[in-house]
């Protein structure tokens, strides 16, 4: 089958990119969406052409690696799927497709459809952890967990850290990956001595990375791969209205 | 080269103890005064890199992903191993010991696997208190399921992505480190050469993948937890980015290889659609659980499944292996399956048998099968485009895992003083062959619990000359990355890096995959130089060094990789006898099953780099076994 491609394409960050136009007449049914572009790549190599960055890994759909925006939708039309996992069987012949990277102050554009998502590393790195020295922990039976929680913990641990849930956000906002390890710790008996302090650590960093607010749109919850519900931002919320009361002190400190 | 094993004596049960006791330590004030570079960000680098850090050693982390996170451990689905007898079946860590020195055909050393059974608890001690989700009971205790055909139940999971979730709560404990100011992270940086000074690994040399910058990083002690090789196959089930760049980097600079030719094939992955296809995907192996495995009895029958009767389907592990079924180890159902396909009887695209469900639909109902496999069946209907529910699934063996790996005493340091590998990159815990849901137990054994210990005993006890950038041995390597990354800019010649990938992966895969013989090895081994050589003339790699370049990323591991696979094939070639993985065509017993000769071959093959186009040399490390005797696996 044949494709129309319109292409994102930018040097580095500090040229000005532009969209490039390529046919693909050689897209089999069969295909991942990332083998298309492997073949269109070898074919621009073959042509002396630059061949199209995009980052993927392991191209099962857990890294978090890849992802673009299809037609204006992140990761394309298949719900709760990575663009490494979506076969071209969902297009048809002479389907014509816009392809750009993440739009996001937060993840400036490296090179054509790759992103820096390191901000995410970053909001981990402020608090999204239990404190747990190895060595210190007590036998795994120790702390029973219902078995609910442990569920309800593992949704939200399902994050993969693609970045997808920004970019379908009009607003740009991270609420979506933060709620998801405020939750996903938050839930655990293991997570609490920390849990207030971490939400007001987490919310600060959010704000420091230029991502926008949050105003309950829910594009986010739409495009997530791993199918994340809105109710992990709800419970980040809640949290962080009860910190802000209860340490108002710690609170304060870290707005400024 | 002398390979030291530094194995402790004494009752095996307290060796590891009785070492740690003996081994130095370094002053807790002294500690800050030690660089230590770890390569990797998996298991087994995230957690010695939280580990050392917390013990207050300054680290530098390397990846060459965007994130730390993104580390292949990511994509393991099964779950991890671990000796607890929560189930009160019987479990033990005599057992997991037995079970792990059995699976791996009596090619790994006694005392280092049954230090892994002993600290498999506190991995699952530690991963708790992280955070790990892991599956619980109604009563809020720990869940377990039996995994790959053991007889009782200590694989501990969190759903389908265990890998994730563990890996996940070793990112997490690395940048607290980070936050900490303990250790400095590099993502998307690569390194590509070691450098050795008076004998001992001081440092490493990168490029960073954004910039294209060659850099240089001196320390007092480098890991490497770098990953598996099994991408030399070119379709594997690792992640693209998964190569053998680091460990075959410090091989040249005198690192031992130990058996090379140990890889595992997985029975049960998505088989291949066509040219383009980039990886393979497994399906869980939990899978073989239920489904029953079988292909037509005629050959090039091409009726749709549903069409052929019941009495003319060949299940054809129930009929060979009636005690273990369709449940038969790794190995044994793979290569079951390529005889069938080779015998004309494959369905699909040919390389493929089926694994069906519709017994176990018929018995437990839909609903059932559905709360069981849900998410690997929306898996398959995702790449295959066929509702599994409704269709047999096809499947077919893929290269997944490599036993193989830089060689390593006890203390899990290769034989250049100062150089130590962890997780995958190591050969040590798993023999000629790996049982399911130990690779994520030996990568956090290593990172958290041994190397953190054994790393201090060199430090304590090495004089370590402090070392810069002006040294030679530094320059040399420096401008030797400089020169090859040039090299492959300057060719220009008419083929992608890639292509020549998928040529040397076929290759390998045809002679030195799932079974081997000898004039296959000698073909492979004089057609690789040549494939080497026309790379080296016609490779085509566009753009400069100077920026983000991924077909010049690709085309350095490639380059590895041409170099890689002929040790491979050398190393099965001179191995005259079939164990686990490596199956020996000439060497089995009369209906078809592994025959290992212990007289000759019980030993590590730990092969020593002698220069360029030079045969390397063979050291051997006798393996002994004083507690698991050595006896024929037989499944029937
Ligand atoms: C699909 C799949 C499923 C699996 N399921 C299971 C399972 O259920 N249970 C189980 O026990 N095992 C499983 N395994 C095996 C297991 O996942 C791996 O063996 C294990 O995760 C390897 O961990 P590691 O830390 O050694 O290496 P990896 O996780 O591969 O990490 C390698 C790291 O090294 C870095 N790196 C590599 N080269 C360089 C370089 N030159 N410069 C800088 N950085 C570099 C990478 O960036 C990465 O961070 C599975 C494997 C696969 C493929
Ligand atoms: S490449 Fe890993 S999620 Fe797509």
């Amino acid at each position: 089958m044949k494709l129309t491609l319109h292409i994102w394409r930018q040097k580095n960050p500090n040229h000005v990119g532009r969209m490039v136009l390529y046919e693909h007449n050689k897209v089999n049914r069969h295909m991942s969406f990332l083998e298309m572009l492997d073949v269109l790549n070898e074919e621009l190599i073959a042509k002396g052409e630059d061949p199209i960055a995009f980052d993927h890994d392991c191209r099962e759909g857990i890294c978090g690696s890849c992802g673009f925006m299809i037609n204006g939708v992140a990761h394309g039309p298949q719900r709760g799927t990575t663009v490494c996992q979506l076969h071209m069987r969902h297009f048809k012949d002479g389907d014509v497709l816009y392809l750009e990277p993440w739009r996001a102050r937060a993840f400036p554009v490296v090179k054509d459809l790759v992103v820096d998502r390191s901000a995410f590393d970053r909001i981990i790195t402020s608090g999204g952890f239990i404190s747990v020295p190895t060595g210190n922990a007590p036998d795994g039976n120790a702390i029973p967990v219902p078995k609910r929680n442990a569920d309800l913990a593992m949704d939200a641990a399902t994050c993969i850290g693609c970045g997808a849930c920004v970019a379908a956000c009009p607003n740009a906002a991270a609420a979506l990956f933060t709620g998801a390890k405020i939750t996903h710790l938050g839930l655990l008996p293991q997570g609490q001595p920390e849990r207030y302090q971490r939400v007001l650590n987490l919310v600060v960093q959010v704000k420091q990375e230029l991502f926008g607010s949050c105003t309950n749109i829910g594009e986010c919850e739409a495009v997530c791969p791993k199918e994340i519900k809105l109710e992990v931002i709800a419970r980040m919320n809640r949290d962080y209205l009860r910190a802000s009361w209860t340490r108002r002190g710690d609170a304060l400190r870290n707005e400024e | 080269m002398e390979l030291k094993s530094r194995i402790p004596s004494g009752p095996i049960e307290q060796r590891w103890e009785r070492h740690r006791f003996e081994m130095k330590l370094v002053n807790p004030a002294n500690k800050r005064k030690y660089n230590i570079i770890v390569v990797g960000s998996g298991l087994a680098g995230a957690s010695a890199s939280a580990s050392l850090a917390e013990l207050g050693y300054n680290v530098k982390c390397f990846c060459f992903q965007d994130s730390p996170r993104r580390a292949h451990s990511i994509a393991a689905q099964g779950g991890i191993n671990a000796a607890k007898n929560y189930q009160n079946d019987g479990d033990s860590i005599y057992r997991l010991f037995y079970d792990t020195v059995k699976g791996g055909d009596f090619r790994a050393r006694e005392s280092n696997v049954y230090r892994l059974a002993q600290i498999s608890l506190n991995i699952i001690d530690q991963c708790v208190a992280q955070g790990v989700p892991f599956a619980r009971e109604y009563g809020g205790t720990l869940t377990n399921r039996s995994f790959g055909g053991a007889q009782v139940s200590r694989t501990f999971y969190a759903r389908g992505q265990t890998g994730q979730q563990l890996l996940l709560g070793a990112y997490q404990a690395l940048l607290r480190q980070v936050g900490a100011g303990n250790v400095k992270m590099f993502s998307r940086t690569e390194m590509l050469d070691l450098i050795v000074i008076d004998g001992k690994a001081r440092g490493i040399v990168t490029r960073n993948l954004i910039t294209g910058k060659i850099d240089l990083h001196l320390a007092d002690a480098v890991v490497l937890g770098t990953g598996g090789y099994g991408n030399v196959f070119y379709l594997s089930t690792n992640a693209k980015g998964s190569n053998c760049t680091a460990i075959w980097r410090a091989y040249k600079r005198g690192a031992a290889f130990g058996n090379p030719c140990f890889t595992q094939i997985h029975p049960t992955c998505i088989p291949v659609t066509g040219d383009y296809q980039s990886k393979l995907t497994l399906m869980s192996e939990s899978l073989r659980n239920d489904g029953r495995i079988w292909v037509p009895k005629k050959r090039g029958d091409t009726r749709p499944p549903h069409q052929i009767p019941e009495e003319e389907r060949d299940y054809y592990l129930e009929r060979k292996y009636p005690s273990f079924g369709n449940l038969v180890p790794r190995d044994v159902a793979s290569r079951n399956a390529k005889a069938v396909c080779d015998e004309g009887r494959g369905v699909g695209s040919e390389l493929g048998v089926y694994l069906d469900f519709a017994d176990a639909i018929r018995r437990w109902g839909k609903q059932s099968i559905r709360e069981r496999y849900g998410n690997l069946f929306d898996m398959y209907e995702r790449i295959a485009g066929e509702n599994p529910y409704e269709v047999p699934m096809r499947i077919y063996p893929a290269i997944h895992y490599t036993m193989g790996g830089l060689w390593v005493d006890y203390n899990l340091m290769t034989t250049i003083p100062g150089l130590y590998a962890i997780g995958e990159a190591n050969f040590s815990d798993h023999g000629a062959n790996r049982l399911g849901a130990s690779a994520l137990m030996q990568g956090l054994a290593d990172g958290y619990f041994i190397l953190p210990y054994t790393i201090g005993d060199y430090l304590a006890s090495t004089k370590l000359e402090t070392v810069d950038a002006s040294h030679s041995a530094v320059r040399d390597a420096e401008t030797g990355v400089a020169r090859q990354t040039n090299r492959l800019l300057e060719i220009r010649g008419k083929r992608t890096a890639a292509s020549f990938h998928r040529e040397l992966g076929r290759l390998l895969w045809d002679e030195c995959g799932m079974s081997r013989n000898k004039p296959g090895l000698k073909k492979a081994l004089q057609r690789i130089p040549e494939l080497r050589e026309e790379f080296w003339k016609n490779v085509n790699v566009l753009g400069s060094g100077e920026e983000l370049n991924q077909a010049l990323e690709n085309a350095g591991r490639v380059a590895d990789f041409l170099e890689f696979g002929g040790l491979m094939c050398l190393d099965a070639l001179h191995r005259n006898e079939s164990c686990g993985g490596h199956f020996r065509e000439e060497h089995q017993t009369p209906d078809g099953e592994a025959l290992r000769d212990d007289t000759h071959f019980s030993y590590v093959a730990a092969w020593e780099y002698a220069g360029p186009g030079k045969a390397p040399a063979l050291n051997k490390e006798p393996l002994i076994f004083e507690y698991v005797h050595p006896a024929q696996r037989s499944y029937k």
